[in-house]
C-alpha cells in the first residue's frame, strides 16, 4: 500500500537514527553514547555535544565552533556525508570533535606598501609577539625597525659587521636579539632603535639561530640561545651581556635549536641528529637519530604558543607596564592552553627529503617518519593550535600533515621554483608560503574539505626577485614578506 | 694539544675578521653552504613585450638573414597522368606543422611538407645562463624570407619561433607563470638535422 512504501522511503533517508559517542581529541568520552538523526548538520551535532558536556561539566562555551570527524573524515554539512549509509545501523558512531579558534583571520589580498630601505637582500622577518613592531635583517649588516601604522621606516640600527642572518624577539616584546655571520649578536630597543649593551662576541663561525627562553619559565626574559656552525650552542645572559653557558656536543654545525617549555633545549645539526638538552645544566638528555642527511629545521608543537608570550590569542595584548608576575601568569596560561596535557611534540626536516615526529620528552624513537617529499625540506611549521604541520620544500609544493600522528593530509601545489618558508594565520585556517619564484601564495586550509591537493586561494605577485622571509602578525592583521630584491613587503586583506 | 691547537685557530679568525667590508651576495641561512642552482631570472615585463609586437620591431641576435630562394626551398614535383603538371612544389626545407594538423585532400595540395623534415622541439639556449633546453615548439611566428614560409611554417636560419618553457619556471611581474617565449633559429637545420636557437629575452 501506498503508506508502507512511504514508511519504507523514510528508513533509507536520513531520518534514521544512529548510536553516536562523542570523544575529545585525546580520547575522553563527552558522555554516554545517545541518539542522533542520521541527517544531522554541525549546529545539531554541536546543540547535542553542548547539552552532554553541561551534563559532565557543568557549563559549555556557547561560543567555540568545532570541526566533528567520524573515522577520520570531517562531518563537512552533515554527518550522512561523512559515514557510509548503508553500514551504519549496527555499530557505535564515536565522533571527535576538535575546537576552532574563535576568531577568524581574513585573507591577505593585496600590498598595501613595499618599504625600500635596505641596501642589500632581506634575509629575515619578524613581527613582535603583541604585533606592534616589525623588525627586519638584511645583508647590508643593518637590522631595520618598521612603523606598522604608518608603514615607513622607523629605526636603521648598525652595529653588525656581516649579513645579519637571524632575528629573534624576546617573548615579552621589548627587545630584539640579531646574529650575523660573523657570530656577533646584538641586542636592540625597538623603541629607540639603538643597541643595548654590548655585543656578544663568542663564536667563531656563522650563527643559525636563535631561541629566547619562554616567558612562563622566566619572567626577565634573561637567557638567548644561540646555535652555529662551530658546532656549539651557548647560552647568553643577556642582561649581564655574558656567556651563560656553552654546550657543545654536536660533531658538524648546528642548524636550528629550539626552547622547549619544560626547559629543554633541543637542536638539530648537520650530523644528522637532534640532541636534547637540559637548560639548567647543559646535560645531554637523548640523541635522537633517525635521519640520514642534514637536518635543516625543527619545529614544536607550542612554538607559536611561546612566540606570544603572555598574549593571548583573540584577547588584547597586555599593557605596556604590567608587572612581570602577570606577564608570567598570561604566558603560562597560554602555554597549557596550547600543550593541552599532551608531551610536546617536535618535527625534523632534514635534507634526506623526509620529516620526522618525535615526542623527544618521554621517548627516543620517532613517533612517526613522513615521507613524500621529491627535494628537500627547508622549512617545518605547525599550525598555532598544533594540529596541522606545514612543511615547505626545494620540490616546489607545500605538504600538509596531521599534526599528532604525522599522517599525509594534502599537497599544496602552485608554486614554480623552491618553497622557502610557511607562515600560518593566528587562527590555524591560512597558510601563507613564499618561494624563489618570487611570489607568495595564500592556501585555505580551513575550506579543503578533505581534498588532498589544494590550490592557492590568492597569488601574492609583485616582488622582483626571490623570497627570502615570511612572516604573519600574531594578531592576523598583517604579512610582511622580504627577499633579494630588499624590499620588504607587506600585505593585508 | 687538539684543545691548544682549536684554541689557536681561533685566535687568528678574530684578529683577521675586523678590517673587512661586507660582501655582495646576501643570502638567508638556509642557503648557506648550497650550490645554487641555475635559474632563469625574473623576465622583462609583458607590456614591453606587446609593444614590440605590435610595432613589428625586434631586437634579435640575428638581424640580417640571407633570404632562401623559392627554388631553393621548394621542388617541383611532377603529376598527372602523363607527369606533365609540374604545380605541386615540396618544401626541401623543415617545417613545423600543429598539433591537430591534417592536409587538405591531396589532389588540391600545392605545398607538401614532408613528415621526415617535420620538427616538434627544439633546442633553445638561454643567453645568460649559457644553458640550453630541449623545449617543444608552438609555432613559426616568423620568418624573414617570406610570409609564406611563415604560413606554412618553413624553419630556416633566423626565424623566429615561439617555444614552450614552462619547464623553465619563469614568472612575471603580476605573478603569472610564462609558458611561451619567443626565440631565433641559429642554425641551418636542413642540414644538422636539429634545430637550434637562442631564447629572446
Amino acid at each position: 500500500t501506498m503508506s508502507s512504501t512511504a514508511d519504507d522511503n523514510d528508513d533509507n533517508g536520513e531520518d534514521r537514527a544512529v548510536l553516536v559517542q562523542f570523544v575529545s581529541e585525546t580520547g575522553e568520552e563527552a558522555g554516554p553514547p545517545l541518539q542522533a538523526l542520521l541527517g544531522s548538520t554541525v549546529a545539531d551535532l554541536k546543540a547535542t555535544l553542548d547539552a552532554q558536556l553541561i551534563v559532565q561539566s557543568g557549563d559549555y562555551d556557547d561560543q567555540v565552533i568545532y570541526k566533528f570527524f567520524v573515522d577520520e573524515a570531517e562531518v563537512a554539512t552533515s554527518l550522512a556525508g561523512a559515514v557510509d549509509c548503508g553500514r551504519v545501523n549496527e555499530r557505535l558512531l564515536r565522533i571527535v570533535y576538535q575546537p576552532q579558534a574563535l576568531f577568524r583571520v581574513r585573507p591577505v589580498t593585496r600590498c598595501t606598501s613595499s618599504l625600500p630601505g635596505h641596501s642589500e637582500a632581506v634575509l629575515s622577518a619578524a613581527f613582535s609577539p603583541d604585533s606592534r613592531n616589525l623588525a627586519s635583517g638584511s645583508g647590508d649588516a643593518a637590522v631595520r625597525f618598521w612603523d606598522l601604522s604608518t608603514e615607513t621606516p622607523l629605526h636603521e640600527c648598525r652595529g653588525h659587521k656581516h649579513w645579519v642572518l637571524c632575528i629573534a624577539w624576546s617573548p615579552d616584546g621589548r627587545r630584539l636579539a640579531s646574529a650575523c655571520k660573523r657570530g656577533q649578536i646584538c641586542l636592540w630597543c625597538p623603541d629607540t632603535g639603538k643597541q643595548i649593551g654590548r655585543p656578544l662576541a663568542r663564536h667563531t663561525q656563522w650563527v643559525t639561530s636563535l631561541a629566547w627562553r619562554p616567558l612562563h619559565l622566566d619572567s626577565e626574559c634573561r637567557l638567548l640561545a644561540s646555535a652555529s656552525k662551530d658546532c656549539t650552542v651557548i647560552l647568553w645572559d643577556t642582561i649581564v651581556g655574558q656567556v651563560s653557558r656553552v654546550i657543545s656536543g654536536h660533531e658538524q654545525a648546528v642548524t636550528q635549536v629550539r626552547w622547549g617549555g619544560t626547559d629543554l633545549l633541543y637542536t638539530g645539526s648537520r650530523d644528522r641528529t637532534v640532541r636534547v638538552w637540559r637548560a639548567d645544566d647543559g646535560a645531554l638528555c637523548r640523541t635522537l637519530q633517525q635521519h640520514a642527511h642534514w637536518v635543516n629545521t625543527l619545529a614544536l608543537s607550542t612554538d607559536y604558543a611561546m612566540r606570544l608570550g603572555a598574549n593571548e590569542p583573540g584577547k588584547p595584548a597586555p599593557e605596556i607596564g604590567a608587572p612581570r608576575t602577570e606577564l608570567c601568569e598570561r604566558a603560562r596560561r597560554v602555554y597549557e592552553a596550547a600543550r593541552r596535557d599532551q608531551p610536546e611534540r617536535l618535527v625534523s626536516g632534514s635534507d634526506d627529503f623526509t620529516l620526522t615526529l618525535w615526542t623527544p620528552e618521554t621517548d627516543k624513537r620517532p613517533v612517526a617518519r613522513l615521507t613524500g617529499h621529491l627535494q628537500l625540506v627547508n622549512d617545518v611549521r605547525f599550525s598555532p593550535d598544533g594540529r596541522l604541520l606545514a612543511s615547505a620544500s626545494f620540490d616546489k609544493s607545500v605538504r600538509l600533515w596531521d599534526g599528532r600522528t604525522g599522517k599525509f593530509l594534502a599537497t599544496l601545489l602552485g608554486h614554480v621554483g623552491r618553497v622557502y618558508q610557511v607562515a600560518w594565520s593566528a587562527d590555524s585556517r591560512l597558510l601563507v608560503s613564499s618561494s624563489a619564484d618570487s611570489t607568495l601564495k595564500l592556501w585555505d586550509i580551513g575550506a579543503a574539505g578533505g581534498k588532498n591537493r589544494l590550490k592557492p586561494v590568492n597569488d601574492l605577485p609583485g616582488h622582483a626577485d626571490e623570497v627570502y622571509a615570511v612572516d604573519w602578525s600574531p594578531d592576523g592583521q598583517k604579512v610582511a614578506s622580504g627577499g633579494k630584491d630588499r624590499e620588504l613587503k607587506l600585505w593585508r586583506n | 694539544m687538539k684543545k691548544t691547537l682549536r684554541a689557536h685557530d681561533q685566535r687568528d679568525t678574530r684578529q683577521r675578521a675586523d678590517d673587512q667590508e661586507v660582501p655582495e651576495g646576501a643570502k638567508p641561512v638556509y642557503l648557506l653552504d648550497r650550490e645554487d642552482q641555475t635559474r632563469a631570472k625574473v623576465l622583462s615585463n609583458m607590456l614591453k613585450q606587446k609593444r614590440k609586437e605590435k610595432a613589428g620591431k625586434w631586437d634579435v641576435p640575428i638581424p640580417k638573414v640571407r633570404a632562401t630562394s623559392e627554388a631553393e626551398a621548394f621542388r617541383a614535383l611532377r603529376s598527372g597522368k602523363s607527369k606533365r603538371k609540374a604545380w605541386k612544389r615540396m618544401v626541401t626545407k623543415v617545417t613545423f606543422v600543429p598539433d591537430g594538423f591534417t592536409r587538405k585532400p591531396p589532389k588540391y595540395e600545392r605545398f607538401i611538407r614532408p613528415t621526415g623534415l617535420r620538427f616538434k622541439v627544439a633546442h633553445v639556449t638561454h643567453p645568460e645562463l649559457k644553458a640550453t633546453f630541449q623545449l617543444p615548439l608552438l609555432g613559426v611566428k616568423k620568418n624573414p624570407t617570406s610570409s609564406l614560409y611563415t604560413s606554412l611554417g618553413i624553419i630556416t636560419k633566423g626565424t623566429v619561433i615561439e617555444v614552450n618553457v614552462s619547464d623553465l619556471g619563469l614568472v612575471t611581474q603580476s605573478g603569472k607563470v610564462v609558458w611561451g617565449k619567443y626565440a631565433q633559429v641559429t642554425n641551418c637545420p636542413e642540414n644538422d638535422g636539429c634545430i637550434n636557437a637562442v631564447l629572446l629575452v
